[in-house]
């Protein structure tokens, strides 16, 4: 019996894990492609972008809201830092910056909205989704960027967007949990009104959060901007869907209050690798979006019914 | 065996790692009012769902009216005739009184809903129930005893002959109890059996016709009302004696620690004027709805105050919000603490160095050894029961949870506590170490304000008692007074009923 329930802990502490590690797995059996180091760094490449984004997205989710506006950012960043760039090519620097700002604005609108007008963080950010959007579009009036700095498109190439995701995933998940403003989080996405009478200044801490989201879309945005020398109005369209995917698969509570940041890395690895070897074992990419909904559904419905045997 | 509207024979439920109920036998007779006592985790709440449907006992027979029932559900035992009124109620805020009433079972005409009709006789039946309300007034409105009354209104017209009602006084002030009590000797009358649930042990005897004591999930005895003390309850209750309910102790008071000067909020209450001086236990009485809560809320910055000063250590302070409060050395007990007190979801840890994370460490990180330390001392000062420091607060009895808000409080080292209504919900036990905390504290010289609906446990444990009636102060009354007896519980409820 006692056996029995520290096996149930372990299922639901590390089941995700476990799926993780059953499919690479799997996968080292049946793809020897799978199997070369130029795949994992692959896989890692093509994760960093969403990754960043995911973790952006954990942290709003934790607060019991949701950030719709990211893919947005994402073409927002591009085209920012993209103008930038094409009439200065030495002034990569402040183009990133610049990308950076506008994104952490929109992420300000998004979180007074959210936090000092009680708009549902939904509704806030859908409107903020297709208000950065349009903007992208004005702003670029509907054309790419194209650029040629190589110092720029460095960020993009090789280890770099990796080294930037793994820097941040560690950076994130230290003040997720040990910091005073993490735990603050926490405290306001389980119970915002004890947190409240706790002392914590709730209303801030939504602000700074959906703040942060909106930088770190901004970063996604600048990665990929290099990746592809362009900054496009109309990239990332979708790539919200897959960072709620990663930060829920990770175990993140859509209520608010629960949630790891390598809880998302794993999660957003689960993507990653299902993207990956589906494509290695020449499913269709419409296949593809299938099974990554039911993955989604399974790691959801495990949750809850863990959740449900430990009471 | 027809003789009773329900007999529970030899119950039993085991939960992973809890037996919750160790074969329980009972029965009720038609119009019987039969109490079922015990403390937290004593197998109350899982033999009512088993009675309701919403477990399946591992062991044994539930009758009805003589038939065996086998209730797979809830609805099952509905149909069956068991209604449950609970503690937290659940009608359908948004939905009209007529549309909660006829909720499932509307009078249609041809495809339609006859709402007139609907609306016409849930007039009628208000009427019957002695409140007078509009049947289209939005159920959001009512406060909660009259939505309770809702609850038990809608229970009598699906023809339910046993009603259990869990904790029905916990929210209500005396005078909303009184009118569920005259209730509960009408449905008497109509023959119907009722299973009543509480901790207040005082209305029990006054209310019911036998009681059924639980303790640890085993039956212990059934035993007529009539015959029966509030002490030799609890000691059944808790299998030991409590040489006195209330610790109180006299302390020698200091200094005048908080003070607050003709404190208004529009419409809620005004010209509030207190001060509490260091040792001393100011309690709080009065209706339900009077303002004290709302007066706690405004001083800990929760909610707006219009006017007026307020005094730590004779020191004016501007409190803004709750943190500043928390500055100032206000700590605040709230009354819902599920809702103000605890964050459920995360762990006994983290809950008790929330409000104290920006005072006890510096710089952004938090130092994790010194945290747990001080956690670990909160808890086994406070006698928290828990597997570890590390279990979500959900998961924890009501006592429990209660030590666990206290603890987070103790920890800021308040110059004044706040206590609003500190032992509602929880069982006897819990009820008398948390008095013998406020003891202990009051002896630091901490400064206690206590806001309590209950009379007996105001007058057992305060030094002076101020009362609340309509937003304003109406009433003082001195501990000597109540010792001698010269003050009631009659003057306190005089004082808390005068009309302002």
């Amino acid at each position: 019996m006692k056996k029995n329930v520290s096996g149930m802990e372990f299922l639901k502490k590390y089941g995700i894990l476990l799926v993780l590690v059953a499919m690479w797995v799997i996968l080292l059996i049946v793809s020897p492609t799978f199997r070369t180091v130029d795949n994992a760094i692959n896989i890692l490449r093509q994760v960093a972008v969403n990754g960043i984004l995911a973790i952006g997205m954990t942290f709003v989710i934790m607060t019991g809201g949701i950030d719709l506006t990211v893919g947005s950012l994402v073409a927002v960043a591009g085209v920012v830092c993209g103008s930038i760039i094409v009439a200065n090519p030495s002034m990569w620097a402040v183009g990133i910056i610049a990308a950076l700002a506008a994104c952490a604005i929109f992420g300000a609108i998004n979180g007074f909205f959210v936090a000092y007008m009680g708009v549902p963080a939904f509704v806030a950010t859908l409107a903020g989704m297709t208000i950065a959007r349009g903007f992208a579009y004005v702003y670029s009036d509907g054309k790419p960027y194209t650029m040629a700095s190589k110092t720029f498109s460095s960020i993009g190439k090789g280890m770099v967007p990796i080294v930037i995701f793994l820097v941040i995933f560690a950076v994130c998940h230290i003040l997720l949990s040990r910091t005073k403003f993490g735990r603050y989080i926490y405290a306001t996405g389980g119970n915002i009104r004890a947190a409240e009478a706790s002392g914590v200044r709730v209303k801030r801490i939504l602000m700074k959060v959906y703040i942060m989201a909106g930088v770190l879309s901004g970063i996604a945005g600048v990665v990929l901007a290099a990746r592809t020398n362009s900054g496009q109005p109309a990239v990332g369209t979708g790539f919200e869907t897959d960072a709620i995917a990663a930060a829920v698969i990770g175990g993140t509570s859509m209520t608010g209050g629960i949630g790891t940041i390598p809880g998302t890395l794993i999660g957003i690895l689960i993507i990653g690798t299902l993207n990956n070897g589906l494509n290695l074992l020449n499913v269709s990419s419409y296949y593809q979006q299938i099974v990554k909904g039911i993955i989604i559904l399974g790691a959801v419905c495990f949750d809850i019914s863990s959740k449900k045997l430990s009471k | 065996m027809g003789d009773y509207r329900l007999e529970v024979k030899n119950l039993h439920k085991r939960f992973p790692g809890v037996y919750a109920v160790k074969g329980v036998s009972f029965q009720i007779a038609p119009g019987e009012v039969h109490a079922l006592v015990g403390e937290n985790g004593a197998g109350k709440s899982t033999l009512m769902k088993m009675i309701t449907g919403e477990y399946i006992p591992d062991e044994g027979e539930v009758y009805h009216n003589g038939e065996l029932i086998k209730a797979k559900s809830v609805a099952d035992s509905q149909k069956n005739g068991i209604a449950m009124i609970h503690q937290e109620l659940a009608p359908l805020p948004d939905m009209t009184i007529a549309e909660n009433i006829f909720l499932g079972q509307e009078i249609m005409k041809g495809k339609f809903l006859n709402d007139r009709e609907m609306e016409r006789q849930t007039a009628e039946i208000l009427k019957e129930y002695g409140m007078d309300f509009d049947p289209r007034m939005k159920v959001r409105k009512l406060s909660v005893a009259q939505t309770q009354m809702l609850e038990i209104i809608k229970a009598v017209r699906k023809n339910a002959d046993v009603i259990i009602m869990d904790e029905p006084t916990s929210s209500l002030a005396d005078e909303e109890s009184k009118k569920l009590f005259e209730i509960i000797r009408e449905l008497k009358e109509k023959d119907v059996a009722i299973i009543y649930i509480s901790h207040r042990l005082e209305e029990i005897l006054m209310i019911t016709d036998r009681i059924t004591v639980l303790r640890d999930g085993e039956y212990i005895k059934t035993v007529p009302a009539d015959g029966v003390t509030q002490n030799e309850l609890i000691e059944m209750m808790v299998g030991r004696t409590l040489d006195n309910i209330y610790p109180k102790e006299e302390v020698p008071m200091g200094e005048t620690v908080f003070e607050v000067k003709n404190l208004c909020r529009e419409g809620v209450f005004e010209d509030v004027s207190f001060s509490v001086k260091a040792g001393e236990i100011l309690g709080f009485s009065g209706l339900v709805g009077a303002g004290r809560s709302e007066i706690m809320n405004a001083i800990f910055g929760l909610d707006k105050l219009d006017a007026g000063q307020i005094f730590v250590d004779g020191r004016e302070v501007s409190i803004k919000n709750p943190t500043n409060a928390i500055e100032n050395k206000i700590a605040m007990v709230s009354e819902d603490r599920k809702l103000y007190g605890l964050v459920l979801c995360r762990s006994i840890k983290e809950n008790i160095s929330l409000p104290n994370l920006s005072s006890h460490h510096r710089g952004l990180f938090i130092n994790r050894r010194k945290e747990m330390k001080e956690v670990q001392d909160y808890e086994a000062a406070l006698g928290i029961k828990c597997a570890s420091i590390q279990v979500d607060t959900g998961t924890l009895s009501g006592g429990n949870q209660q030590k666990v808000v206290l603890a987070k409080w103790l920890l800021s080292e308040p110059r004044v506590l706040i206590l609003d209504e500190p032992t509602r919900g929880i069982d006897v036990g819990a009820k008398f170490e948390i008095y013998k905390m406020m003891v202990d504290l009051a002896k630091k010289g901490i400064a206690i304000i206590m806001i309590s609906s209950e009379l007996p446990e105001v007058m057992g444990m305060s030094d002076r008692i101020l009362c609340v009636s309509g937003g304003k102060i109406t009433g003082e009354f001195e501990r000597k007074d109540i010792i001698s007896g010269r003050v009631t519980q009659k003057s306190l409820l005089n004082s808390a009923l005068k009309e302002v």
